[in-house]
């Protein structure tokens, strides 16, 4: 089995004034080329958790490792490098006042990644052709494209620093059901190719039976069933999972069963 | 007997067409569905067969209730159909819903606009409607705000309100797409029954092809502005005629398999 990368142990968050922890008691381990999905429903926990392994909010009580090391004693910016982040609406997480190429240059400045201009340039035009765009569309600004080629620009802006760990917070829920697949394809095609590692939140257990090889259901803050994804969804062990499976909305049957 | 009918219905902004030639007629007991993606017009088109288009947007063509034009009529007289005859539930119920009213007197409005009754038959039919759309302990819950409600709870509500009145056409404009699967699965059955009780007629309005299939007979598929395709739902799904529903119909199978890997088993 390949080792973890990035692991949360016993993790715990409580936010002022509930009455029950967002996160209670979850061990999480993310292995090197093992994409892995989070589902559930609204308030399971699943962003608290994503959010806890991006490290940008800390446990109240557990610990996040990110290659054995507490993440507390590695240089933010090491990290960042390796672990980065697209979330589920291009619209608003992309600044509107910049030109695509200086967006998807941002992690490089901000990480000191790239000696200089040209070299960011010469970046930012391979990611830009990695995720289906062009070189040129760097000039243009993200109003001027549709949403599921903004979610491109944001995959492309992840994928400039070259990370590891690629995590995902619902990113075709806001996309039309044909422009959907052709991100869920992208992030197929990268994940084979980049050897990236894809932590995948979502609500939807088909796009995760596509694109993740393990899942781990959570509610209410605790992880109900986890193991590899073909054994969960054929095999569900958990009642929850179960009634999740089950309210997944499909084509009749017998249409599919015709050539 | 058709109920609501539309005729070349068309809406323009600023000399721009949104919704171009839409004809379409709903009567008792009829299932339509009305599917296409964000920007298709379904949205409009709904809107304009309650008269509730924004301000700006110029309409033509006919919209005949009861076979009686509506098109450009002045609000009173849309004013006396809306709810009692063709009743509306949207996306998101907490904004159709108003924060700062109990939602057993919001039920409970229609019925004292349309019907006439005084507050304390209405507010008792509210509580009756409470309990049809299977919301635990109507008689306290009428009294809760819409924000003590979860968003299942709040979208049964909306569909208490609009059917209280006994319309004849319930337009729902994408109801579940707000909702966590499993809570729309619930509402998916409870809106099934009660159109199934009450005989009303169903414009249903989505972007997810499944969930279309699952409610309705006939089927509407809609892009930029125009419909592409209408047929009976089981023809459109085995023979898409348009190119735009033949997309729809193997994304929608594509998920479908995804889902069912115990059938399919074709992935890692």
């Amino acid at each position: 089995m390949s080792d973890p990368i990035l692991s949360g142990h016993q993790l715990t968050r409580w936010f002022p004034g509930r009455t029950h922890p967002a996160l209670d008691g979850v061990d999480v381990t993310v292995r090197q080329g093992i994409s892995l999905g989070i589902v559930g429903e609204s308030g399971a926990g699943k962003s608290t958790l994503l959010r806890q392994l991006l490290g940008v909010d800390r446990p109240t009580s557990g610990e996040i490792r990110f290659t054995g090391q507490p993440l507390d004693r590695i240089r933010h910016r090491a990290f960042r490098r390796q672990v980065q982040v697209v979330f589920q609406d291009p619209r608003s997480s992309l600044n509107p006042r910049m030109s695509v190429a200086s967006i998807v240059a941002e992690p490089l400045r901000s990480l000191h990644i790239g000696t200089d201009r040209a070299a960011r340039a010469e970046r930012v035009a391979e990611v830009l052709t990695a995720v289906g765009l062009r070189p040129e569309d760097g000039r243009r600004y993200p109003h001027e494209f549709s949403g599921g080629q903004r979610q491109r620009i944001a995959i492309a802006r992840a994928l400039a620093p070259a990370p590891r760990i690629l995590l995902a917070d619902e990113p075709v829920s806001a996309l039309d059901v044909s422009v959907r697949l052709q991100i869920i394809d992208l992030l197929k095609d990268l994940v084979d190719r980049l050897g990236l590692t894809l932590v995948l939140v979502s609500h939807d257990l088909a796009i995760v039976s596509q694109l993740c090889q393990e899942v781990l259901v959570m509610r209410h803050g605790r992880v109900v069933e986890r193991g590899p994804t073909v054994d969960v969804l054929t095999n569900p062990a958990d009642e929850y999972t179960r009634a999740l499976l089950a309210a997944i909305p499909q084509l009749p049957l017998d249409l599919e069963e015709e050539p | 007997m058709t109920v609501l009918e539309t005729t070349g219905l068309t809406i323009t902004l600023d000399g721009q067409p949104l919704v171009r030639d839409v004809s379409l007629s709903l009567a008792a007991r009829d299932r339509v569905g009305l599917i296409g993606e964000s920007g298709s017009g379904k949205s409009l088109t709904a809107l304009a067969l309650l008269g509730l288009l924004p301000p700006g947007m110029r309409t033509s063509g006919r919209i005949l209730i009861d076979g009686e034009d509506h098109l450009g009529a002045p609000d009173r007289r849309w004013r006396r159909v809306r709810g009692r005859t063709v009743s509306i539930v949207f996306q998101e119920p907490l904004t159709a819903l108003d924060p700062l009213m109990p939602v057993g007197r919001q039920i409970a409005g229609p019925l004292r606009l349309h019907q006439g009754l005084n507050r304390s038959d209405a507010e008792r039919r509210a509580i009756e409607w409470c309990d049809r759309v299977h919301l635990p302990d109507p008689a306290r819950l009428v009294r809760a705000l819409p924000h003590e409600l979860s968003g299942g709870q709040r979208q049964r509500v909306a569909l208490a309100m609009a059917l209280a009145c006994r319309p004849r056409v319930l337009i729902a404009d994408e109801p579940t797409t707000a909702l966590d699967v499993t809570v729309q699965a619930q509402i998916l059955t409870l809106l099934d029954e009660l159109i199934e009780e009450t005989g009303v007629g169903l414009l249903f309005i989505s972007h997810d092809l499944p969930v279309v299939a699952g409610l309705a007979r006939h089927l509407l598929v809609m892009r930029t502005g125009r419909l592409v395709e209408s047929g009976p739902v089981d023809d459109v799904l085995r023979r898409p005629r348009s190119g735009y529903a033949r997309q729809l119909v193997a994304s929608a199978a594509q998920v479908t398999r995804l889902a069912r890997p115990s059938v399919h088993g074709e992935y890692r």
